[in-house]
């Protein structure tokens, strides 16, 4: 066959094909000696699942729990005052992507800073910095930079073009994380209840699947790497389920038409020109991780608005309201319907906790999706 | 925020180090910084992320998963026709002979 545009949408959406897989996924699960909790780590498979309503198709032994991979759930209320306080200075515009728009920090989100004055705006694409650069040469851009592996690299090459171009008016708030880490730190907790992890997708398009390499061998968890596709995510919870049948512990690729072990190796060395990996990080929900996250290269701090700025920049951290259950639901130790504050005091546009930030966030997929099963 | 769009690549301008792509009728520019040199040419289909494209999508592996979904319906398919004639066989209604 030659294949289409439209079948790499629709043909792993076809709703006869998800439920075909329900049937093979519930006749497959009655041969497992226990019942098995999966981790999507990703928001974008949260997402899915709760768009999809796969978790209603799944039988009563197979669990989803939804990991921390939405990198504006989990970034920390005083990161976003950090922007808020950027963008209120004189002479300054704020460029982020659209994701951060109404996040609120304690001073509130980046859209009240707009409506206080700032000049904050939302881009596309990091490469939008360069036109706003030249079009305001008295002006510092800075750059508020987030997003896990995927989106590191899109900084990493707006870096490189500044200095190549020699562009003097942009500078950069980095806020990237990484993947493996919080996995990690989330197994050290000996009360977790993950089985099995469901492996990013992009994240693995950039870094390959060997960064998952050491879960089965270190930690003896298997990780399917699975497309955002609802067939996609399917076939994951099959392959992970026969891992289990024929006692395997391995990494598997589902998403093979986008994923190889190795990554991209460009994007890889562009980001290794230009960041190294911080001390640790706080994450929203779950406190601080070692290694967690990067930070510019001592060669370019002169591009750092964290180091050029740091007189003004806030240092108080800020912690979630007390009946928050982020971290909890962050864990898999309760679901959002656990929650005392889900669906009342805490909404998508009035969020107390991490999870109801973005809509990649458990709560707010549960909250837009009404999957409470 | 790692949500990215399978698109298809109708240009490239080597100069810039841009690629024409079309997202479902929807026609733009994406950056090939990311990518290797020359290893995108016109027609691959690629997945874009906030303005870049970030990989090569394999088309025969995507072929494979769909020929694979096409089988799955298939086996549903002769499964569900085979319950109806034994169910059929088996109705008291059935007037045989």
């Amino acid at each position: 066959m030659d294949l289409s545009l439209k079948d790499l949408y629709d043909g792993f959406r076809q709703a006869d094909v998800i439920k075909e897989y329900a049937n093979l996924i519930t006749n497959k699960s009655k041969l497992l000696s226990h019942p098995i909790n999966i981790m999507e780590v990703c928001g974008g498979h949260t997402h899915t699942i709760m768009k999809y309503g796969l978790k209603q198709l799944l039988p009563s032994n197979i669990h989803f729990i939804h990991g921390p991979g939405c990198p504006v759930c989990v970034m920390p209320k005083e990161r976003i005052d950090h922007a808020f306080v950027l963008a209120m200075q004189k002479d300054v515009i704020l460029v982020t992507l659209g994701d951060m728009i109404k996040v609120p920090g304690s001073l509130g989100s980046l859209q009240d800073a707009r409506s206080n004055g700032a000049d904050v705006r939302f881009v596309y694409s990091p490469l939008d910095c360069i036109k706003i650069a030249n079009e305001n040469p008295t002006k510092k851009i800075i750059f508020f930079a987030i997003g896990f592996e995927t989106t590191t690299p899109m900084t990493s090459a707006l870096i490189d073009q500044v200095i190549k171009k020699d562009i003097n008016n942009i500078l950069f708030h980095i806020n990237h994380i990484t993947v493996p880490e919080p996995m990690k730190a989330l197994l050290d907790d000996p009360t977790n209840k993950i089985d099995a992890f469901i492996g990013p997708s992009h994240v693995s398009v950039i870094s390959g699947s060997k960064i998952y390499a050491e879960f089965p061998n270190k930690y003896h968890k298997p990780v399917v790497v699975s497309g955002f596709e609802p067939l996609d995510v399917m076939q994951s919870v099959l392959m992970i389920i026969n891992q289990f049948i024929e006692n395997r512990c391995e990494l598997e690729v589902e998403y093979s038409r986008s994923v190889s072990y190795h990554g991209n190796i460009t994007a890889q060395n562009l980001n290794n020109k230009y960041f190294e990996t911080k001390d640790k990080f706080r994450w929203r929900g779950l406190g601080d991780i070692p290694k967690s996250a990067l930070k510019l290269k001592d060669t370019f701090s002169h591009l750092d608005a964290e180091i050029l700025f740091n007189e003004i920049l806030p240092t108080q951290m800020i912690d979630d309201h007390k009946l928050c259950i982020c971290g909890e639901i962050l864990k898999g130790k309760k679901d959002p319907k656990d929650c005392k504050v889900f669906g009342t005091s805490c909404k998508p546009n009035t969020p107390m906790g991490s999870c109801m930030v973005s809509s990649e966030g458990a709560c707010a997929a549960y909250y837009k999706y009404g999957n409470l099963k | 925020m790692c949500l990215s769009i399978p698109s298809r690549v109708t240009k490239i301008d080597y100069k810039n180090n841009t690629a024409t792509i079309d997202t479902m009728g929807i026609s733009r520019e994406a950056s090939l910084d990311l990518m290797e040199e020359n290893s995108i040419q016109i027609g691959d289909f690629v997945l874009i992320h906030i303005g870049f494209i970030m990989n090569k999508i394999d088309e025969e592996d995507a072929i494979i998963s769909l020929n694979t979904y096409r089988e799955i319906l298939d086996a549903m398919d002769a499964e569900e026709r085979q319950k109806a004639i034994l169910e059929s066989d088996n109705c008291p209604n059935t007037t045989k002979g």
